[in-house]
């Protein structure tokens, strides 16, 4: 055979092969630049690093109750950086979907009540900061019904206006910094995660499954405001079984591997990392629906089903609710004795998992992007030579316990700190659980030292607190390493803005 | 307890004896509700544990090198004694100075005591001779935890390995105590023509090591109390690497390094230099080198941060060691020196690798291609 005949086969055979190890195992492409047939397969993405916390108490798929809400309460603390502007006054009558505040930046960014009722009080807090607007709600809810023209008709400046006037806006965040998008931007992309891959998170196959819809109507408007830009990602090993890989209008990316794998700044990092000047906007799945509810019938139904479960949850499972649900209204789910000690347990009630939510206490509510509730027992409790057993019933990652040994064993964890706080020493451990394509330490350091260009380079537009979670978890230091996060971007929105 | 916390004032040393008993009952305020068990106690704990069977060796090699160069025979278990009573002093004069400043220092700021001393203090006794006088081993160590690490703000934030601050000072400050043949065995003094010469000792001199790779290996050689034995010093390698605790790619690196710039040697050859005609491998069994590769330069707060970094890192000190063995007169072991230069280049090595990233991330903006 001639040498130029094989000659081209060498070329095609070569060139696969590049393809090949180049796009499947670490998937590093931007959205610009995608392999030739990506259109038709959906885009695997591997995550190596991560980690699954084994936390007792996950919900089982079932309903537990339709919560019937006598106190709600919309909170501006769940908003990062908004300054709010009151709408309403002690006494008012409110519809759901009636705006209570406003951004006081951007006063046609409106805030709306989940339900309807009489305002019962304004809740200040030092300085008189607006912490929460509390409604007493009507047994039955009145909605107030807003004209939807067809969808098709409308074009993207519409939309927003029907968004903004609806209280919808704050559900879409931007990245950078996790604030709620600025209505005059166009995106560069929009991304929505189908799967949450937290502790003890809400299974969205489940608890959204009712919401297809919705949440395809949802999806239709987010194509408004930036068409063919949406980007939806789902779990590899649900990919099949899950109801939302009949999503259109979306492009899929599958996701493997352990949690942070479903938040969707590790998602954004793998498929198209924000680059300075750039803003990308996610929202929730769940916010998604309430976004398509709006759009289909013209209320503001913001009504989902959010997980209960924790080791101190005595039946975990799901309950219908709005956000600014109040926590005593589910305080019952909880365990609030311990059986062994005969002892009133301190149960602490956490709006969102265990790595990311707020500490809400019994008097606080579900967050507004919240899907999930966590019962934990405080460990305010001393334990004699604990760092010195050698066997230790918590669990740890580090080999130097031997938790690793049982690696199906779930454990019952309390909220204790496990040690004293320290400057950073293992400085080679977060890389370990933390799957993007930057330096966590020096970022940290860069945001301690509050060096504006430093965070810059080292991809501060990349990261909101979730991402470090993992990181805080595993600190052998004990650094609250998300209020370093959260103090850098604070710099950040000062000095940038 | 409470009448003892009542003493405001030592409150640091109240809590440190404390949470040396007991967890603290702290819970968490902010971020991860949950935090994973591990702490630095735990982890300092793990560096001790790989560190005895080098320590306990150690011991049974001054007695055995005291007896065997008196000529005398001796059991086992008078050799071990004889060396634990040698060694002990020094453990007790290195804690005491380092856990002194340590307390008085966290007392002056108000901080909880650091545990990263138990590991240094811990290391101190191992890579001195043993005949090193115990008072100039007591400067050596306030040297070295003052100006090596709480100047800098305490644990985590030293640049050089304070271990090896201490080994060094006590090498330029004294080194009428630290060099020479007697220091190296125990109680040699008394005697007189009698060498304890190190196998480095003698290939500096140029004449043959005088030990055969067995007995380097096992560490039946004068040396430093714990930097003998390549068996121990890999149990504790073992241990290190299972839990994680330590970097193998420092360690693999440092060991390439050695390898290489050794080969270079030997093919090469350097005029009347005898280490450089060692095998390459044997330097690895020398001296401080396994010692320094397992316990030393694997600190992850003095060595390179980054996994790219910490190639570079190992790969430089594995060499380095080497040409400082072969190629200077006056240090015949270079594995310390060749740490320490490494400890004060890691920022720069991290600063390198770290810059890939951010050109990477502006490389990323279209109008910066």
């Amino acid at each position: 055979m001639r040498w130029e005949f094989i000659w081209p086969n060498y070329v095609i055979f070569a060139e696969s092969l590049v393809k090949y190890f180049h796009t499947v195992p670490d998937g590093r492409y931007t959205a610009e630049n995608k392999p030739f047939n990506i259109k038709k397969m959906t885009d695997y993405i591997k995550i190596r690093k991560g980690l699954d916390i084994p936390l007792n108490g996950s919900p089982e798929a079932r309903v537990l109750r339709d919560v019937v809400s006598h106190t709600v309460e919309v909170k501006p603390t769940d908003f990062r950086n908004l300054i709010p502007k009151l709408l309403v006054k002690e006494g008012d009558k409110v519809l759901a979907g009636t705006p209570v505040f406003a951004d006081k930046m951007r006063p046609e960014v409106l805030f709306a009540s989940p339900v309807s009722g009489t305002v019962s009080a304004i809740v200040r807090g030092e300085k008189r900061k607006l912490l929460a607007v509390r409604i007493d709600a009507d047994p039955e809810r009145q909605n107030k019904i807003t004209e939807i023209p067809e969808l098709a008709s409308l074009d993207a400046s519409q939309v927003k206006a029907l968004m903004l006037a609806g209280g919808l806006w704050p559900c879409i965040q931007q990245r950078p910094y996790g604030i709620i998008a600025n209505p005059a931007d166009t995106p560069k992309n929009i991304f929505i995660s189908g799967f949450n891959t937290n502790p003890l998170a809400a299974d969205y196959d489940f608890s959204l499954k009712d919401d297809f819809d919705s949440i395809q109507k949802g999806v239709d408007v987010l194509n408004k405001l930036l068409p063919g830009g949406v980007h939806f990602s789902l779990n590899a090993s649900t990919q099949s079984s899950s109801p939302f890989h009949k999503l259109e209008r979306v492009i899929f990316h599958t996701f493997d591997g352990p949690h942070p794998a479903g938040n969707v700044g590790v998602q954004i990092n793998h498929i198209a990392p924000v680059n300075k000047g750039e803003a990308v906007w996610c929202v929730d799945l769940a916010l998604v629906a309430v976004i398509g509810r709006f759009f289909e019938k013209g209320i503001y139904d913001t009504t989902r089903l959010v997980a209960v479960g924790g080791p101190c949850a005595k039946t975990p499972g799901y309950v219908k609710c709005v956000p600014g649900m109040a926590m005593k209204d589910i305080a019952d789910l909880a365990c609030q004795d311990s059986e062994k000690a005969h002892k009133e347990l301190d149960v602490r009630y956490i709006s969102g998992s265990v790595l990311t939510g707020r500490n809400v206490g019994a008097d606080g509510s579900l967050g507004f992007a919240d899907t999930q509730v966590t019962f934990l027992s405080e460990g305010n409790y001393h334990e004699a030579f604990g760092w010195a057993k050698p066997f230790r019933a918590k669990h740890s990652v580090s080999h130097a316990y031997f938790s690793w040994l049982c690696p199906k064993k779930r454990y019952n964890m309390d909220t204790n700190l496990n040690g004293g706080p320290r400057a950073f020493v293992a400085t080679s451990e977060y890389q370990k659980v933390f799957p993007m394509d930057i330096y966590p330490v020096e970022l940290l350091k860069a945001c301690l030292a509050g060096d504006i260009d430093k965070m810059e380079a080292l991809g501060i537009y990349e990261v909101v607190e979730e991402d470090f979670a993992l990181c805080e978890y595993i600190c052998p230091s004990k650094i609250d390493i998300q209020s370093i996060i959260t103090a850098g971007i604070a710099v950040m929105l000062k000095e940038m803005a | 307890m409470n009448k003892i916390t009542d003493i405001k004032w030592l409150h640091s040393t109240v809590d440190a004896f404390d949470s040396f008993l007991r967890v603290p009952n702290t819970v968490t305020a902010r971020g991860s509700h949950v935090r994973d068990c591990n702490d630095l106690k735990r982890i300092m704990i793990v560096v001790v544990v790989a560190l005895i069977p080098a320590a306990l060796f150690g011991m049974y090699n001054v007695g055995y090198q005291h007896f065997r160069f008196l000529g005398e025979t001796a059991g086992f278990w008078q050799m071990f004694w004889f060396g634990f009573l040698k060694v002990l002093p020094l453990f007790i004069v290195s804690y005491a100075a380092g856990l002194g400043i340590e307390f008085a220092s966290a007392q002056i700021r108000g901080h909880e005591v650091n545990e990263g001393y138990l590991v240094s203090g811990f290391l101190i006794p191992l890579i001195v001779p043993v005949d090193v006088p115990l008072w100039v081993l007591a400067i050596a160590v306030v040297f070295a935890v003052i100006i090596g690490k709480e100047i800098f703000g305490g644990t985590g934030m030293n640049i050089w390995n304070p271990a090896l601050l201490c080994r060094a000072f006590l090498f330029f400050a004294y080194p009428s105590k630290m060099s020479g043949d007697k220091v190296w065995v125990a109680g040699l003094s008394q005697v007189d023509g009698i060498s304890g010469a190190t196998p480095l000792a003698h290939a500096a001199a140029c004449e043959p090591l005088g030990f055969t790779d067995w007995e380097m290996f096992s560490g039946l050689i004068p040396g430093a109390v714990g930097e003998t034995s390549v068996i121990a010093i890999l149990i504790g390698a073992v241990i290190l690497l299972w839990t994680g605790v330590a970097s193998w790619k420092t360690m693999f690196s440092i060991v390439l390094g050695g390898l290489c710039m050794g080969l270079i040697f030997n093919a090469a050859g350097a005029e009347g230099s005898y280490a450089a005609t060692v095998p390459a491998w044997e330097h690895l069994i020398m001296g401080g080198f396994m010692f320094g590769t397992v316990f030393m330069a694997t600190d992850p707060v003095t060595s390179a941060q980054t996994e790219t970094g910490k190639w570079i890192y190992g790969f430089l000190i594995g060499a380095f060691t080497i040409i400082i063995r072969v190629a200077s007169a006056g240090y015949p072991e270079g594995m310390m020196l060749a740490i320490l230069l490494m400890n004060t280049f890691a920022p720069l090595i991290d600063y390198c690798v770290v810059s890939r990233n951010i050109k990477k991330r502006l490389n990323r903006i279209p109008s910066n291609k």
